[in-house]
């Protein structure tokens, strides 16, 4: 189970690794390297060279490759409860104590090619079918682990909603200016959930409250969590990591 | 009647092994630079790789070059086994070595008196490259592994899991780093290899018996 949050007592300590993390990755955007050297670089993906533009075009190029192997019929592999991993790393594009609570008024938004675009309160959404499922959380970085999430399979909210399912992208927007889209038959699999619990209790704010993305067959950055607003749409929505780039489709 | 002098002069191997060679060493640079810095995001070992030798700049940018480089082994790869099996290549140069056969070479290469021929592997060469070769398809099945594992399901439970696929996939890339430090610590003692991998270079073992 969750140990209970305690309020947090941060000593520059406690952050000292992420602190020389950011400064790192500061240093090195601007650096050359053995590697560079040898490949033609400072090819990071943040400058308009034409390494960088040809990288830029094979991750397209990837996404294309990833969308065809994606199989809208296979499921990731469930876990029975004691696979479970504990403590759950948390993990965002900032550290813990930056975790912001739920606004008072919180409704989740419903923007784009649907029908019904009612804003929906914590209440309604519970009222609607849930699936639960123990998969493994897949991070970019290459760590994983397995945990429980509970809520409505995000094909499910889509019909309620009227949403036009031939449209492309569905795109997620969340209360803390996170963004991320995903394409429109990952977001009908059947694994894909609007996660309102988490290891059988409602969302914590540092695990996504009060609605989360939950999608097992795509890389963690793309499970958005703090969710404000899901929007239906054929223009190409891009994200926080997307943008700066990490491949946008991040299928596993 | 050949004139002796031409006859044994002779590059190390035949045009497409050659070429198929240095895209290789391209390819497989991309992929352990770009590599290192993405085992940095998350190093499952007690160390880093120093920023000097890795890709990227940033994970995104490490993926960048290790998922863009990544076609270029595997094509070149795949087409470097299928011209070994239907060119001969694979039959006449490197068939396993028996235990015995590598035993005596590797002896004569520690007392330093295993000649190099050009174009012709000893067993301990043999046993090396054809070591190499399996090491890197096991590393590009791992790989595809990490990169799908709910598409290649069957694949990664091959492996035993995306978790142990993935140890698998750092541990052939180590094997394959100490691969290349004793290829190239071979090279050096044996510059002319080097040469004959761009052209003909006299194939005399006695000439060039300075190992």
């Amino acid at each position: 189970m969750l140990e209970k949050r305690r309020k947090p007592v941060i000593t520059p300590d406690d952050i000292r690794a992420d602190l020389d993390r950011f400064s790192r990755r500061a240093f090195l955007r601007g650096s050359l390297s053995l590697g560079g050297l040898a490949m033609l670089t400072g090819c990071n993906l943040s400058t308009d060279s034409g390494v960088d533009a040809a990288l830029k075009a094979i991750l397209r190029f990837d996404d294309k490759i990833q969308a065809k192997l994606f199989d809208p019929a296979r499921l990731a592999q469930t876990y029975p409860a004691s696979a479970i991993t504990e403590p759950f790393r948390f993990n965002a594009y900032y550290p813990d104590w930056q975790v912001r609570g739920v606004p008072d008024d919180w409704r989740l938004e419903v923007a784009g090619q649907v029908t019904d675009k009612k804003a929906w309160t914590l209440d309604a959404l519970q009222s609607l079918p849930q699936e639960s499922q123990i998969t493994r959380h897949i991070c970019i970085e290459g760590w994983s682990q397995v945990g429980q999430w509970r809520g409505v399979p995000l094909a499910v909210f889509l019909r309620k909603i009227g949403a036009d399912t031939r449209a492309k992208y569905v795109k997620f927007t969340c209360f803390d200016d996170y963004t991320t889209s995903i394409d429109m038959a990952s977001a009908l699999h059947p694994q894909t959930i609007l996660a309102l619990e988490f290891v059988g209790k409602p969302l914590t704010p540092e695990w996504g409250a009060p609605v989360r993305l939950r999608i097992p067959t795509k890389l963690g950055f793309k499970s958005a969590k703090n969710l404000r607003a899901i929007e239906v749409t054929n223009s190409f929505a891009g994200g926080y990591w997307e943008n700066q780039g990490y491949d946008w489709f991040a299928g596993v | 009647m050949k004139n002796p002098a031409q006859a044994s002069m002779r590059p190390a191997h035949s045009l497409p092994v050659r070429i198929m060679h240095w895209v290789n060493v391209y390819a497989l640079c991309c992929m352990l630079f770009g590599g290192w810095e993405i085992y940095n995001a998350s190093p499952d070992l007690p160390f880093l790789f120093p920023q000097w030798a890795t890709l990227g700049g940033w994970l995104g940018g490490a993926l960048a070059w290790h998922l863009s480089a990544m076609w270029l082994l595997v094509i070149n790869g795949a087409a470097y086994v299928l011209y070994g099996i239907f060119s001969g290549h694979f039959k006449r140069d490197l068939p396993p070595p028996s235990p015995k056969a590598f035993l005596r070479d590797m002896w004569a290469a520690v007392c330093l008196r295993l000649p190099h021929k050009t174009g012709h592997y000893n067993a301990v060469q043999r046993l090396l490259y054809g070591g190499v070769i399996c090491i890197l398809v096991i590393e590009v099945l791992t790989g595809l592994s990490i990169w799908k594992p709910v598409q290649f399901g069957g694949l990664v439970s091959l492996f035993g899991g995306f978790v142990l696929a993935r140890n698998i996939h750092l541990a052939m890339m180590i094997l394959i780093v100490g691969f290349i430090v004793v290829h190239l610590a071979l090279v050096a003692i044996v510059p002319r290899t080097l040469v004959s991998m761009f052209k003909s270079v006299p194939s005399d073992p006695q000439e060039a018996n300075d190992a």
